[in-house]
């Protein structure tokens, strides 16, 4: 039994790492496009310009009512399309290409993640102390200033248990990506499974790994919240 | 093709697909909704040991993709073909639309019984005691005290996760399932005209809007309901009391 | 022009929030060494009238001067955004709640205007901001976070945070009137030796004593007017107008 999980030719030991590394990549090539959106949708739905303000709401309450499969589908066939439809236009002589499954990846879940990151960036902004906003103000702070030494040092705190939740959502995502044949966790169990016959075993092994990863993350995280709420009380 | 034209021409089967969608949802919801609340009270009532078991469940369920959990139960279930041909259950877990019903149940079971666990914990003690104090049993105070206060409690979190629970039924479409979603696949790979996933893009939004609506709505029926109770205006007409 | 001992110089300063005028024209000259005490019934517009010293409220109309250099507002907008932020750093300012920074300490707190609003060396603010927590009675506390300190320590440290400026004058917006009864002397212990050594402060409040003692001259605002205003003494002793025997009587 053993040996179907060992490395080298005899098992899958390899495969199945290789597929790990590929998931554990794309999570964090996505954090930070995912991250990066979250803060344009909470800034556009906070802006005095109502344009802006739709453009945030529209954003973050269709991707967030979209399945995240078809999203992906929409991202790897429509950008795909999108792509090829310029380059045609651009060169009529040049061939086809393939918008690659990892970019689509990326894309697609770090719009999913952008657009739940913008409610809890929004919510985290909101919770903060207008009182200690004014007193950088008072002491002549730059508005520059005050966000980047007051607001987001503080927003961390408000923020970090949504984010993290939405971190551990992105990794279980992550699976939906095998279904556009990138060789990630998921895949490669499949592959394993197609040759050994044994798919409860290695769908097990997989979930198992998930789970790993994701009791690891809340542990990471928990520590830290610990430390981002280092020297504050909470009444409840 | 145009936009206009793929609706025209595939719209039975749209419409198909997305009442399956639909079933898959309502009825994977309902049968978490029906096991969630004994696995609430455990939650909240059972020793450290006892609950253990189902934290473990739980914490599968919460830390593992959908995707791996429908695999595990579709896929996976093959190994044991004869054990469960015996079983007479292998005709169940052939069926994609089983595997499909049972994974997502199973899912949303442990989310179910964590957001009823937090409203049963919200129930403020002194109802409880007030229950008591009338000479209302273990079981009565649960069914007219108790669980009434949790689900409004719980309501608006339990409406969020029916949401969420729409949208992975699309995966639904992966093991081959004619929900939706697989529907929609099966257009698009037929056309290859992208408007397909626009068009089924707009149906789920559709579905999840007419959805929080229709929650808002149950949601101002129980406050009612409390409200109505706060005020006496039921005082003068007889109290609904079928159920006890 | 105002003469050079002149700091701090406002003018008919009017606001409105939406159809509510909460100030109907209040000027006020702050000479060096002044201590004046605003006082006046909630809703008087007294705290209003402070923030729109340092522009945390924006005058609706009106003409603020800080060290001869005015602020000219127009159409409820400040025309030019880095002067006000000039005139912010050489005004300090201590509020009602604190509002010390809950993420960094109390040492943090008193260095961080003048290290990243001066641009003082981190050695040289550290140095300062030691001697300041000192002189509030804060030194052995400057490790800790504001939220392991009582109010009347928080109000301290937001004294000291103050001072670090080197400011030309404070404005102190109810400094006591968040606290514990038994923690408001030693606040108004601190605040009365900034008086005594001749800083500019301009202080809204409800401590008569504080008032009447240690400022060196009153305002009395009702209504979004000045209804009164003069010397401690005189003003204690004579009331002039009916609302400010009143204010006086119930403040007894």
């Amino acid at each position: 039994m053993f040996e179907l999980f060992s490395y080298g030719d005899a098992g899958w030991g390899d495969e199945i790492l290789r597929g790990l590394a590929i998931t554990v990549q794309l999570a964090i090539v996505t954090l930070p496009v995912g991250l990066f959106l979250g803060f344009l949708a909470a800034f556009a739905s906070m802006s005095k310009l109502a344009p802006l303000r739709y453009l945030g709401f529209g954003y973050t309450t269709v991707m967030r009512g979209l399945p995240e499969i078809l999203t992906l589908f929409v991202v790897y066939n429509g950008v795909g399309l999108l792509i090829n439809a310029i380059l045609h236009w651009w060169n009529p002589e040049a061939s086809p290409t393939e918008f690659s499954p990892f970019a689509a990846g990326v894309v697609a879940l770090g719009m999913v993640f952008g657009a739940f990151a913008g409610e809890v960036l929004r919510g985290a902004f909101q919770s903060l102390d207008q009182g200690q906003v004014e007193a950088g103000r008072a002491i002549g702070m730059t508005e520059r200033k005050v966000f980047w030494r007051i607001r987001l040092p503080q927003l961390w705190r408000f923020a970090l248990p949504g984010l993290g939740n939405l971190w551990i959502n992105m990794l279980k995502d992550t699976a939906l990506v095998s279904v556009i044949a990138l060789d990630d966790l998921m895949r490669m169990t499949k592959v394993a499974v197609g040759v050994t016959k044994q798919p409860f075993t290695f769908y097990l092994l997989a979930c198992m790994i998930y789970w790993a990863m994701c009791v690891l993350s809340e542990l990471v995280l928990a520590r830290m919240e610990k430390r981002a709420n280092r020297g504050i009380r909470r009444a409840s | 093709m145009h936009p206009i034209e793929i609706i025209t021409q595939y719209w039975p089967r749209l419409l198909d697909g997305t009442l399956l969608t639909i079933k898959l949802t309502l009825l994977g919801a309902l049968i978490a909704g029906l096991v969630s609340p004994a696995f609430a009270l455990i939650r909240v009532h059972a020793s450290p040991m006892a609950q253990a078991p189902l934290r473990l469940y739980i914490s599968f369920m919460r830390g593992t993709p959908i995707l791996a959990q429908l695999f595990l139960i579709f896929y996976g279930s093959g190994q044991f073909r004869p054990e469960l041909q015996e079983l007479g259950l292998w005709t169940f877990f052939r069926d994609p639309f089983n595997c499909a019903l049972l994974a997502f149940a199973l899912n949303s079971t442990a989310y179910q019984t964590e957001i009823l666990r937090g409203g049963i914990l919200g129930v403020p003690q002194g109802e409880i005691e007030a229950a008591r104090a009338v000479g209302m049993s273990r079981l009565l105070t649960l069914r007219r005290v108790v669980f009434p206060h949790a689900y409004r409690i719980a309501w608006p979190a339990l409406g969020n996760e029916v949401i969420l629970l729409m949208k992975a039924s699309a995966l639904a479409s992966i093991v081959t399932v004619f929900d939706l979603m697989g529907r929609t696949r099966q257009i698009f790979s037929r056309t290859f005209d992208f408007s397909v996933y626009l068009w089924a893009a707009l149906i789920y939004l559709c579905i999840t809007a007419l959805f929080v609506l229709l929650w808002r709505q149950a949601e101002r029926r129980l406050d009612l309901h409390i409200d109505a109770r706060h005020k006496v205006r039921n005082a003068n007409q007889p109290q609904k009391d079928t159920m006890t | 022009m105002s003469q050079p001992d002149v700091i701090l110089k406002a003018e008919d300063i009017h606001k409105s929030f939406g159809q509510v005028e909460v100030l109907k024209g209040i000027s006020l000259e702050a000479r060096n060494h002044d201590v004046i005490s605003i006082l006046g019934s909630s809703g008087s517009g007294k705290s209003t009238f402070l923030r729109c010293l340092n522009f945390l409220e924006t005058p609706t109309s009106g003409r603020v001067t800080v060290h001869g250099e005015e602020v000219l507002v127009r159409d409820g907008k400040p025309q030019n955004i880095r002067h006000i932020e000039e005139i912010r750093a050489r005004l300090g300012m201590v509020f009602q709640q604190f509002n010390l920074w809950s993420h960094r300490t109390v040492l943090e707190n008193v260095m961080e205007g003048p290290v990243h609003v001066k641009g003082e060396s981190k050695a040289h603010a550290r140095e300062r901001a030691e001697a300041l927590l000192d002189r509030v009675g804060l030194a052995e506390r400057k490790q800790m976070y504001p939220s392991q300190l009582s109010g009347g320590q928080q109000q301290r440290v937001a004294i000291a945070r103050a001072l670090a400026m080197e400011p030309d004058a404070i404005l102190f917006d109810e400094p006591t009137s968040a606290l514990d009864p038994e923690l408001v002397g030693e606040v108004l212990k601190v605040m009365q030796s900034l008086a005594a050594e001749g800083r500019t402060m301009i202080v809204v409040t409800h401590e008569m004593g504080f008032a009447r003692e240690v400022s060196s001259e009153v305002v009395f605002l009702h209504e979004g007017r000045i209804a009164e205003q003069g010397a401690p003494d005189e003003m204690f002793a004579n009331p002039r107008t009916d609302e400010f025997r009143r204010f006086i009587a119930n403040a007894m």
